[in-house]
């Protein structure tokens, strides 16, 4: 419990502020087409660069929690799903508006948001320490392999080609080498002044998913197709209230799917909302009624989607695995500010780790209060024209990347990354794999070295690193995560070319109403 | 199909290249003890690049749509403008300056509203300089970013 003694953090005036700006700034980005939540934090990251870590984490997490949920603003109104996480959402939710139950579905969306966050963040807070102890008991060879384990889950997880999935983590870690060998006083892979200091992460972050999804805005031309809206008539919030308490078992199957597959690293939020969905309808006495505006599927959907969000913190947090890409950016966010997340992170930054849990359990309530209130606003201001979004989201990006450090150098690696990762996505390579691997490479770099150093004083590297009981373990693990893709890929059947539904500004997304795949949920995910 | 199998073989056959440049430089520059780690890294980046690529001059590479002409084309200016704004135009003209001509030209290239309308000009203007203030607000005035001077600002 000793979480409670850190509540007065978040309600201190300047956190307190960063966490509403935080959750109304996040459900507006939610809810805009084309702007991902990975996006949106990366894009936050430099402000947080010029405020304290806590606050810096509070603001973040704000924005993570409400742009899932933001999400359902778009998915239910527009049949645009505003994040990946959101498509489930989508199927009955955009049929109930346009009955004219808008309301009634924005209600139940964000109330079984709410909910699954409330307990996310609770396993969050329970299962953190208990790992953290666990992982105690790691020396430099195990964090070794715990950082390849990231990379190879998220490149063999969060791609629809394993083989580009694990090639976009290579590319990360060859970028995460490029700069001043501090241990060695060398240089690495400088070729030009701009390199010297290395790849900054904010840089990379924003580059890899800021300029591909503006690229990807701008792709379609002077594109004139108006986005058609639906009148939202009024609904009474307590009937809404009676419904989801009615709704118990879809509720607790997307909550406990959500809870559990955020657990798993590299899986995310589109894949719990879709099996959360799935299974709520496998279990229902009316499967005949989702995909025409079931408030099920809806309630099945959003509370798996934020239900995801405090467990993907849980690896994050104690092993520095991120569970979804953008919990990724989040541990770009904590490097920035000196914390690196690990065994020891709660013993050395008690405060800020549980005030930003903390916040994030505040947040969810805030986020209900002011998603019930501003969606239907919300969706308003996500209509800006595209041209608007992808000038504002440039300039934005301009900015952030320059003012880091202040250096252009920065701001033309953030073009060139960004360029790059675009042609590469179009080609089936992940921004998330590639993101790790730039994140997690010096840290399993400096493990590597630091177990060499030990290994040379014992019995030498091989045995140092590849005999031991969990060093078994751990790379057992990096050859199932290898593996399970292999065979996904290779033997189950190659993933369709062709891309599911994901999110984008074009107006029709038409996400189909019967059972959704894991192949499908995959493509849009590497947004 | 043979075009589609050209598109993946060409950046199927750069990040191969990449991966040979990393070995190579990984494998020959010293000290040793420094590029253990990219040596590591470099032999995996090679056998997935190498396996990538045959699949690819096979035929096998099937996911991802490429890049239509259609869609390069509309890309270019705006890419353009970028590349204009980060290499020159940033320090040539000024942060500022450059941003909000940036800006400008993103929003109209990409404006579906005919460029003839006097009235849509003046939004355009107006929406532009309302974003930059925010921009001049959060940036140089909130968190004190000192941004490059050229002939302006």
């Amino acid at each position: 419990m000793e979480f409670l003694g850190y509540f007065g953090g978040v309600f201190e005036p300047v956190a307190m502020m960063l966490l509403l700006g935080g959750t109304i700034g996040g459900l507006i980005l939610g809810a805009t087409p084309g702007l991902s939540p990975t996006m949106a934090v990366a894009l936050l990251i430099p402000f947080t660069f010029h405020l304290s870590a806590t606050q810096g984490l509070i603001l973040l997490g704000a924005a993570y929690t409400s742009t899932v949920a933001g999400g359902a603003v778009s998915a239910i109104l527009l049949k645009i799903p505003g994040a990946p996480a959101n498509i489930a959402t989508a199927l009955d939710g955009n049929e109930m508006a346009k009955r004219g139950e808008g309301a009634r579905a924005l209600h139940l969306s964000f109330l079984a948001s709410g909910v699954g966050g409330v307990i996310g963040v609770l396993l969050l807070i329970f299962l953190t320490p208990v790992l953290a102890q666990w992982a105690l008991k790691f020396g430099p060879s195990h964090l070794f392999w715990i950082a390849i384990l990231g990379v190879t889950v998220i490149g063999s997880l969060d791609s629809k080609s394993f083989v580009k999935g694990l090639l976009s983590g290579c590319i990360g870690l060859w970028l995460s080498q490029i700069g001043y060998d501090e241990i060695l006083g060398t240089e690495r892979f400088i070729f030009t002044d701009a390199l010297t200091g290395g790849i900054h992460i904010i840089p990379a972050l924003i580059g890899l998913f800021a300029i591909p999804q503006v690229l990807d805005m701008i792709s379609k031309g002077r594109d004139k197709s108006a986005i058609d809206t639906i009148e939202v008539p009024q609904h009474s919030f307590m009937d809404s209230f009676r419904e989801l308490v009615a709704s118990t078992r879809a509720l607790s199957i997307g909550t406990v799917i959500g809870s559990v597959i955020g657990l798993i690293p590299g899986v995310g939020g589109q894949i719990a909302g879709l099996v959360a969905y799935d299974q709520t309808r496998k279990f229902s006495s009316q499967k005949e009624k989702f995909g025409t505006g079931h408030s099920e599927g809806v309630i099945a959907a959003e509370s798996a989607n934020n239900a995801m969000v405090g467990p993907s913190l849980v690896p994050l947090l104690t092993l520095s695995i991120p569970g979804s890409p953008t919990a990724a950016v989040l541990l770009g966010g904590l490097l920035i500010h000196g914390i690196f997340p690990g065994s020891d992170i709660f013993d050395k930054h008690p405060e800020v780790v549980w005030t930003f849990i903390n916040s994030m359990l505040i947040g969810q309530i805030l986020m209900v209060i002011f998603g019930i209130y501003t969606a239907v606003w919300a969706a308003k201001i996500a209509r800006a024209p595209m041209p608007i979004m992808a000038a504002g989201v440039v300039v934005l990006a301009l900015f952030g990347s320059y003012s880091v450090q202040q250096s252009m150098g920065d701001v033309h690696i953030m073009l060139v990354l960004g360029v790059g990762m675009f042609v590469l996505e179009k080609f089936g390579f992940s921004a998330a794999p590639l993101v790790l691997g730039l994140i997690l490479g010096p840290i399993a770099g400096d493990y590597f070295t630091n177990g060499s150093m030990i290994a040379a004083a014992q019995d030498g590297p091989w045995a140092y690193f590849f005999t031991g009981g969990l060093n078994m373990v751990l790379i057992a693990l990096v050859v199932a995560s290898i593996a399970y893709s292999f065979w996904t890929n290779m033997i189950v059947g190659s993933p369709s070319p062709s891309p599911s539904p994901s999110p984008s500004p074009s107006p029709s997304p038409s996400p189909s109403p019967s059972s959704p795949s894991a192949d499908d949920a995959k493509a849009g995910e590497a947004k | 199909m043979e075009s589609a199998r050209l598109q993946h073989l060409i950046p199927a056959g750069c990040v191969l290249l990449l991966a040979a440049a990393v070995t190579y430089i990984s494998f020959t520059q010293e000290p040793a003890d420094s590029f253990l780690f990219p040596r590591i890294i470099s032999m995996a980046f090679i056998l997935l690049a190498g396996w990538n690529f045959i699949r690819a001059a096979a035929g096998m590479a099937k996911v991802g749509g490429g890049i239509s002409k259609a869609t390069a084309m509309n890309i270019l200016p705006g890419l353009v403008v970028m590349i204009v704004f980060v290499f020159w135009a940033a320090k040539g003209l000024g942060f500022y300056v450059a941003s909000t001509l940036a800006f400008m030209t993103i929003y109209s290239l990409y404006d579906p509203v005919p460029f003839s309308s006097v009235r849509d000009w003046i939004k355009r203007i107006i929406i532009t300089g309302a974003f930059m203030c925010v921009i001049y607000g959060l940036f140089s005035m909130l968190l004190q970013v000192q941004t490059p001077r050229g002939l302006f600002f």
